[in-house]
């Protein structure tokens, strides 16, 4: 299995990224996405700017793949898409199906918020040109299972195994609404937030992390017990995603037990420390992707679906 | 004159959008091909059969919802409904999956598709994809874009277009939402449904009322407040500090001032979200937007909503407030 790094989904300063990028060219990762997942505001760096990224780590002798926004609404963002869907140095990450219209013809990877829940799907777009594809994150690992055993040839697997899960995109950017702003005059507060902006229940409950238009989990995912079962199952590819701190470790720990020099166990017990709020493991068991343990629910179950009687008069179900 | 299209979670409801002036229904089977797939609501193939003729016989359109993503122990399932839709012969199938259309367009050419909002499209180069594969008539479109964003998809895009006017309101992209699934496993992708009522509980406490989802804690209620359905998005939680509706609030999208606006901009029809609600609902929203529709396409210019119309809305909007959502800058 190859060691992919996914795209920085944070808005890191220029100076960060590059040296991030930097540091990656001597780290044991196999293939590299870059680019802007997330906001079309997030202006530090340009088209031509991922491009020479892409350049020096390609000398490195790793695979790069240039990855494109998720949520396209304005005429500028198609713009944008166009100018690296017609490059022609670089493999594209398709993440929404205006990218895939651009691509199809050529080879190119289809992200996680591509919806390709069945062999259908997965058939049709790699008539298309799909060179790789990315599991969406709620597929259990069943589901994965019964979609490599109908893949069509020449298809590459690839799977979101490590970094806080991207749950949502929204027109409305919640960063700037926690500093009762407009998404227009947001003041690029996302800056501030190398990791995300962690919202906690009321009960203290370290819930989910605002990125901008996308809302994360708050809790890391960490699939790196499952490497075998990954292996058995025929992933061509496991997807780091990067966090402010300690990439670098993420990176060799997955490495190493990748290579056998390491067990899971020992691993896990390396990267605890670095996660900013925890782990879970997803949907990997087929339950809720806060979960973690192998399918125990670690939460509370629901016990009354009703409202007390006493409360009764003064809900509102919303016709429920 | 744009069409006006209503909700049917159920044979009342589907004769109170017919009776009360809807162009078109829309409503799905009952089970998880559809995004409302919720206890009790949706149609056995006997109610559907009466639906339809009920419908038919008063010139009104039927649009069957079969808009989540089937998996690969599914498919049977999805590809199944398409055939009984195809035979039952519907006016069109809303549907999402890329997959699903692919087996619609091939099986059933004639069958008209238009692409669910759970389908994600919010360009018109992805509205040209599933245009050009699988020959879509209209696409319904995710509540994220301005309204200037909204005309210029409309000028270019390759089929007509439709927008949501009034119900609860998706803050998300949808089809592309898994906050429910992180939360209870269960996603209006997979399941049908959002925030299932399943995972929810109602818990008195000496902090007050609160509302839990998956074991999460979703809201709590002062004394004085009144208790609303803990939908994940719409609770109150703490952001560096402050504790409020990080998300939103529980409010419902209601775009009866612009409706001049989108009949201008060439919007084709105007949809009410609620096949969770009830006969009552259906049967107030419908009229209230049948008056609405009229009096816009009679005289644009001097079009006002007027004031009892909006105070109806009011009386059954979540939360009992109304919001323009992301057609308004601000908003977003």
């Amino acid at each position: 299995m190859k060691l992919s790094v996914g795209p920085v989904l944070y808005y890191w300063p220029r100076e960060k990224l590059l040296e991030f990028y930097n540091d990656l060219i001597d780290l044991p990762v196999d293939i590299v996405y870059l680019g802007e997942n997330v906001c079309s505001k997030r202006n530090l760096m340009r088209t031509k700017d991922w491009l020479e990224v892409g350049e020096r780590l390609a000398a490195s002798g790793k695979e790069v793949v240039l990855s494109t926004l998720a949520l396209l609404e304005a005429e500028s963002d198609l713009k944008r898409l166009r100018r690296i869907c017609a490059n022609e140095k670089f493999l594209v990450e398709a993440n929404d199906m205006g990218a895939v219209q651009l691509l199809q013809g050529k080879p190119f990877v289809a992200g996680h918020s591509v919806n390709i829940y069945n062999g259908r799907s997965l058939g049709l777009l790699a008539d298309l040109g799909l060179k790789r594809w990315v599991l969406p994150l709620e597929l259990s690992a069943e589901t994965l299972g019964d979609l490599q055993r109908i893949r069509p040839e020449g298809v590459e697997t690839e799977l979101f195994v490590y970094g806080r899960l991207p749950l949502a995109y929204s027109a409305r950017c919640f960063t700037a609404r926690a500093h009762k702003l407009t998404k227009d005059d947001c003041q690029y507060r996302c800056l501030d937030y190398p990791d995300g902006l962690t919202l906690s229940t009321q009960d203290d409950d370290r819930f989910l992390s605002l990125n901008g238009i996308q809302t994360q989990s708050a809790r890391t995912l960490n699939l790196l017990n499952e490497i075998d079962t990954m292996r058995e199952l025929g992933v061509d590819v496991i997807r780091i995603s990067p966090q402010s701190h300690r990439t670098d470790r993420v990176i060799d720990v997955f490495r190493r037990c990748l290579d056998g020099d390491l067990e899971p166990e020992e691993g896990t017990r390396l990267l605890t420390p670095i996660m900013p709020s925890g782990a879970c493991n997803g949907y990997w068991y087929g339950e809720a992707g806060m979960e973690q343990g192998g399918g125990q629910r670690n939460s509370v179950q629901a016990a009354d679906p009703e409202p007390p009687k006493s409360v009764l008069r003064n809900v509102r179900l919303n016709g429920r | 004159m744009m069409e006006l299209l209503a909700p049917a979670g159920n044979l009342p409801s589907l004769k109170a959008a017919v009776d009360n002036g809807a162009d078109a229904v829309y409503f799905g089977f009952r089970d998880a091909t559809n995004a409302r797939h919720f206890a009790g609501l949706n149609f056995t193939d006997s109610k559907m059969e009466e639906g339809i003729r009920y419908a038919r016989q008063r010139g009104v359109k039927l649009l069957l919802a079969l808009n989540t993503y089937p998996r690969p122990d599914g498919w049977e399932c999805w590809k199944s409904a398409i055939d009984r839709a195809a035979e039952m012969g519907v006016d069109a199938v809303i549907t999402a999956d890329m997959g699903v259309l692919d087996y619609a367009s091939e099986q059933y050419p004639e069958l008209h598709l238009h692409l669910s909002v759970q389908g994600s499209a919010t360009n018109y180069e992805a509205l040209r994809f599933y245009q050009e594969r699988f020959n879509i008539r209209r696409a319904v479109i995710p509540r994220v874009l301005s309204l200037a964003q909204v005309e210029h998809l409309v000028r270019h895009s390759p089929v007509e277009i439709e927008v949501f006017g009034f119900g609860s309101l998706c803050v998300m992209v949808e089809g592309r939402c898994i906050l429910s699934s992180y939360v209870t496993g269960k996603s209006p992708n997979t399941f049908g449904a959002c925030s299932p009522a399943s995972h929810v509980e109602w818990r008195e406490t000496s902090a007050g009322l609160e509302t839990r989802l998956g074991g999460v804690l979703i809201e709590r209620y002062g004394k004085d407040e009144n208790a609303g359905y803990p939908t994940l998005c719409k609770g109150r939680f703490c952001v560096a500090g402050h504790t409020y509706h990080a998300i939103e609030e529980p409010t419902s999208l209601n775009t009866l001032e612009l409706l001049p606006k989108l009949q201008k901009v060439g919007i084709a029809a105007v949809k009410i979200e609620g096949r969770q609600r009830s006969p009552v609902y259906v049967a107030q929203v419908t009229r209230v937007w049948r008056a609405a529709l009229d009096a816009c396409a009679r005289d644009p210019e001097n079009y006002h909503p007027e004031a009892i119309w909006m105070s109806e809305l009011g009386k059954v909007s979540e939360g009992t407030q109304t919001t323009l959502g992301a057609y308004s800058r601000p908003w977003q």
